[in-house]
């Protein structure tokens, strides 16, 4: 059987199968997806509920409000990245393939992104109609969360990998990356504030795009690096 | 093909292992054997390059498996103590994906076949929290029926939990492997003696 052994596939298709892998994981494990979305709803929905209806109070409050929320959330989901993986021996497989593993680590973090981040930019516009945001700053807040939610989940992801097998490494990962969300979280909600203040976003949004930049190249390597220390 | 050079290996405070040395040709079995805890492991992961040794190097035709790297890992089948295999994903699935994580495309005919030659016929769509401990192992070791391209196999405790057919079947396996010139390197607490099949024992933990 299986005589002919055909070519080695390339790169890409790797790259694809991974993230294809970790997406069907997540339709499966519905409910851990589910459990990081609502969060981010019921977080969100909870302030104009506490603070009370005056517009200008909950103007002013929501940029912050829903980035720190984006925050709390995307680091829920992070524990799970590759506690699994590094749990059922899957990790030390990815580290021995004949790919690059930092290549690997990015697909991983794709496809968290995608089943943590996107579904997060997509329902906050209509989170943001509870605090009488304008169009344009509903705007503006989508596009930095577009451009932010990627960074979290990178940033996260050296963290998650670097506190693989550590006791209690929920409660340390949270003081390991929070800090670190620091600069997203200020440029973040800062684009929101200057656009409802009828200023320029356009320096908040290119230092966010930044951020991604720095972080997709930085992250990767940073996280391969650390799976390969935990598993020894 | 496959050469350790003074290998030590320190877990804690306890050294497993100091100057270890061996030697494994093409066609040939290394069996590690030894009482628990005396580093079979530790020593499979340091040839695998998971682990760093604390001294002495591996060499993987003539050349240090650490620089070699990638080229290295494209040659190497590494079955571990965790089989890898998803609680989620059917039977069928977690094959698919081990053999792409290691950029092995395997088509569907292959894969069904490799299955049911382990005796998983009909369970291919089960997830696979619904198999047994030793079906478990029988979805990882399946990937052994892809494992031509690949010289060398790094086994750890390949027969743990599987049943008599089982165990033949994966004894074949490996005897065929050899037989096409592939080194297998296995740890086991059962007698893996291949008829007609140069065996080398490796004791540890003297």
């Amino acid at each position: 059987m299986t005589s002919a052994q055909p070519q080695r596939a390339g790169l890409g298709s790797v790259f694809a199968s991974l993230v294809r892998r970790d997406l069907l994981l997540a339709l499966r494990r519905r409910s851990d997806v589910a459990t990081t979305f609502f969060f981010f709803i019921i977080v969100v929905s909870l302030f104009p509920l506490g603070v009370g209806p005056e517009p200008d109070t909950l103007r002013g409050i929501a940029p912050g409000v829903v980035w720190v929320a984006a925050l709390l959330a995307s680091m829920l989901a992070l524990a799970r990245l590759f506690a699994g993986d590094y749990a059922d021996g899957t990790l030390e497989q990815l580290a021995l393939s004949p790919q690059p593993l930092l290549l690997l680590a990015l697909a991983k973090i794709l496809a968290h992104w995608l089943t943590t981040g996107l579904p997060l930019v997509m329902i906050a516009p209509v989170l943001g109609l509870q605090f009488d945001l304008s169009g344009e700053a509903l705007g503006v807040m989508t596009l930095g969360l577009l451009l932010g939610t990627p960074v979290l989940s990178m940033i996260g992801a050296v963290g998650a990998a670097l506190t693989l097998g550590v006791r209690g490494a929920g409660g340390l990962l949270a003081l390991l990356v929070l800090p670190l969300y620091i600069p997203v979280l200020i440029f973040g909600a800062g684009a929101v504030a200057a656009s409802m203040a009828g200023m320029s976003t356009s320096g908040h949004l290119a230092l966010l795009g930044a951020f991604l930049l720095i972080a997709a190249v930085f992250a990767p390597w940073a996280t391969a690096a650390a799976i390969r220390i935990a598993l020894e | 093909m496959l050469q350790a050079v003074g290998l030590e290996c320190v877990r804690g405070k306890r050294r497993l292992f100091r100057d270890l040395s061996f030697e494994a040709q093409a066609g040939e079995l290394i069996w590690v054997a030894g009482p628990n805890g005396s580093g079979k492991t530790s020593l499979l992961r340091i040839l695998c390059s998971l682990l760093p040794p604390d001294a002495g190097s591996v060499l993987w035709k003539g050349s240090s498996t650490r620089d070699l790297g990638e080229m290295f890992r494209a040659e190497l089948v590494y079955v571990g103590h965790a089989p890898a295999v998803k609680d989620d994903l059917s039977a069928l699935e977690n094959l698919r994906f081990g053999l792409a994580q290691h950029g092995i495309p395997g088509d569907e005919a292959a894969l069904h076949e490799a299955l049911a030659w382990f005796g998983l016929r009909g369970r291919e769509d089960l997830p696979a929290r619904a198999l047994s401990q030793g079906q478990r192992r029988r979805v990882a070791l399946a990937r052994l029926a892809f494992g031509e391209a690949q010289t060398l196999w790094i086994l750890d405790e390949p027969l743990a939990a599987l049943d008599v057919s089982a165990v033949e079947l994966v004894r074949s396996r490996i005897g065929t492997h050899l037989a096409r010139g592939g080194v297998v390197v296995l740890t086991s607490h059962q007698d893996v003696e291949l008829g007609g099949l140069r065996t080398r024992r490796l004791l540890l933990g003297e």
